[in-house]
């Protein structure tokens, strides 16, 4: 079985913050939310409440940003973007203030709805200048957010996950570094955040039906590396297929879609992820079928890119799941 | 050098020199900021002549054109805060929050000697730093603040951090009334409450007017200075343009607490004929040469100068 770790940004944080004099808890009301709460206990002294008040949290973080400190503000993904966006450009991102925003529950893992899902974060990001991005795909990625977002020499927007998180890596994020995890010649699957476990159980039961996946993560969203990117679009017969946690427009399957399209990459793409519409409350696995962002869906994607079946199914796939995990953790501690 | 640039002139003849420039400048651009200089004047007059502790300026008197954004790739960038002195632990900032006050501002860099007069004819070009809405890189500029309501909020978290760090200086936001209508207010004021940042001080320029008129008439916001106390700031009223009122309030005990001097102000202070327009004072534009004219003798009479000579 895959490991599964119990709130690994709790202690990762902490681990940070105790490290680094310059850097300051803030949260707005989600402390135990956020896994900050003991942080909140053992530290008070790093430590700022400033209430369901997001828009001062915002500009009060830039101040503190021209004080030199580094905050790191905690709250759900869409309560740092959505209401405070206009503070978030002028108090932020323009001055490019070192703050550090750690957005729980990205896109569908909230049972929430449309209040609570941030499914067009991404988007709302990339367009920001100075803005970079990061996002989290298993328990090391979390474990390893906080330093990578604490070198960046300006604002960054996290997406984090909580609770219980599967470990699929055992090295942790290198900024700007996709993670190669298979290296196959005909189609390209690029993923991100937690549809990369499904890309990955995907993968598993494509190869086994003798297609040659090759399949990339992203951790670094913004900066991208057009470059590599292309490098590994070129190196597959067949097309494009990515599968994102978000809005199909401005996320992931936009960014491949307009490095191809600079590039004159004559390819196919293929973007799966929520398509013009919101999400509404349930579990993540109900949500991720339902609206066709799970491994099941991927596979009738890769089916229509490649136009063929290769007759998987839904046992295959959760069969495929626990070899996938153990095959790569085994891969990548060579 | 701090005693040099302080004092040289009183502050009520800092106050009229705004006044005169920017004045001058609306007549000969056919429009501008006059009210705000009617009603701020003393207030600004009185924190750069007398109240803030600043040191001297570290850009060059003739403001540099405009040299590029915040980004990666422009690494020599700087915001316009050297025209309020250096950053030091026992130094206070500054931030003014309306930043369509920045006329009014330039003219009180230019009448404590902090800029060149050369710097207001720079004002509004193409090209030029000298910014019609006050940028970072503007003259005396420090944040972003056209968006109005965030300046309150920047300044408690920047004064939270200088406690952190043992500053001794103050951070000090010059506001305008109309910001109350923003709810960030409210949230700054309760977090500086919570947190007991009293090292920062703000003076609202309470001149009872917003974009679309009076603001009775826009949305009336109440007892503004009862319900600051009750959101935990320390609020003392003044007259706008009583010097001595000013710098009485300014010692008002507020330990624990921030403290806002609610300066009550007329918008047409100085220069009585712009009462005719009432209440669209924001903006002031003249509806015809006649008008035009009319005003330029009659506002130069009030404020003790010759007419401009605009044609020129």
């Amino acid at each position: 079985m895959v490991e599964m770790v119990s709130r690994p940004y709790e202690a990762a944080f902490e681990k940070h913050a105790m490290a680094h004099d310059d850097v300051l808890c803030l949260s707005a009301d989600l402390t135990s939310s956020c896994e900050i709460d003991k942080f909140r206990d053992n530290h008070p002294e790093k430590f700022l409440s400033l209430g369901m008040a997001e828009q001062n949290m915002m500009s009060f973080a830039g101040g503190l940003g021209l004080a030199g400190y580094r905050p790191f503000l905690h709250s759900f993904g869409v309560f740092l973007y959505r209401r405070p966006y206009d503070q978030l450009m002028a108090s932020i991102a323009y001055p490019r203030r070192k703050v550090r925003l750690m957005g729980f529950l990205p896109g569908i893992t909230t049972p929430g709805g449309m209040t609570h899902q941030a499914i067009e974060d991404i988007s709302v990001m990339r367009s920001i200048p100075n803005m970079t991005i990061l996002e989290t795909g298993d328990a090391t990625e979390v474990e390893s957010i906080c330093e990578a977002a604490d070198s960046i020499d300006g604002p960054v927007y996290c997406r984090v996950l909580r609770g219980s998180v599967p470990r699929l890596f055992d090295t942790p994020i290198e900024v700007g570094k996709m993670r190669e995890l298979e290296s196959g010649n005909d189609i390209l699957i690029v993923s991100s955040g937690i549809t990369t476990e499904e890309a990955m159980r995907a993968s598993a039961a494509l190869k086994g039906a003798g297609v040659s996946v090759r399949h990339l993560h992203l951790n670094t969203i913004k900066p991208f590396d057009h470059k590599t990117m292309l490098d590994h679009i070129a190196s597959v017969k067949g097309g494009v297929i990515t599968l994102e946690n978000h809005v199909v427009d401005g996320g992931i399957g936009s960014l491949l879609a307009e490095t191809m399209a600079d590039n004159g990459v004559g390819k196919r793409l293929i973007r799966l992820g929520l398509k013009d519409t919101y999400a509404h409350g349930g579990s993540r696995a109900y949500l991720m079928r339902y609206y066709g962002l799970d491994a099941l869906a991927l596979v009738h994607g890769i089916e229509d890119l490649m136009g063929q079946k290769f007759g998987i199914t839904e046992n295959d796939l959760s069969t495929a799941r626990v070899d996938a995990v153990h095959s790569l953790v085994k891969a990548e501690g060579l | 050098m701090e005693q040099a640039l302080r004092n040289e002139k009183s502050t009520e003849e800092v106050a009229l020199g705004i006044r005169r420039r920017v004045f001058e400048h609306s007549i000969r651009n056919n429009g501008g900021y006059m009210s705000q200089a009617c009603s701020a004047a003393e207030q600004l007059a009185w924190l750069y002549n007398e109240e803030l502790n600043l040191g001297a300026p570290t850009l060059p008197m003739i403001p540099k054109p405009f040299e590029g954004v915040p980004h990666k790739d422009n690494p020599d960038y700087h915001t316009g805060a050297g025209y309020n002195g250096p950053v030091a632990p026992d130094l206070d900032r500054l931030f003014i929050a309306p930043a369509h006050y920045a006329l009014v501002a330039y003219a009180t860099l230019i009448e404590t000697g902090r800029m060149a007069p050369e710097g207001l004819e720079m004002f509004n070009k193409d090209g030029s730093s000298v910014e019609m809405i006050g940028a970072e890189h503007s003259p005396g500029m420090e944040v972003h603040n056209g968006t109005l309501g965030i300046g309150l909020s920047t300044a408690a978290g920047l004064a939270y951090g200088r406690k952190l760090r043992g500053d001794t200086g103050n951070v000090w936001v010059y506001m305008s009334d109309g910001e109350v209508q923003e709810g960030q207010t409210w949230e700054a004021i309760a977090a500086c409450a919570h947190h007991k940042i009293d090292n920062v001080k703000a003076i609202m320029d309470v001149n009872r007017q917003q974009c679309d008129g009076a603001m009775d008439s826009v949305m009336e916001v109440g007892d503004i200075g009862r319900k600051m106390e009750e959101f935990g700031a320390k609020v003392v009223w003044v007259n706008a343009h009583s010097i001595d009122e000013m710098r009485a309030a300014v010692k008002t005990p507020h330990t624990g607490q921030p403290l806002i001097i609610l300066a009550n102000s007329s918008p047409f202070e100085g220069m009585p004929t712009l009462e005719e327009r009432f209440p669209r004072l924001h903006y002031v534009r003249f509806k015809s040469e006649d008008e035009r004219a009319r005003f330029n003798t009659e506002i130069a009479a009030s404020l003790g100068i010759d007419p401009i000579d605009y044609a020129h």
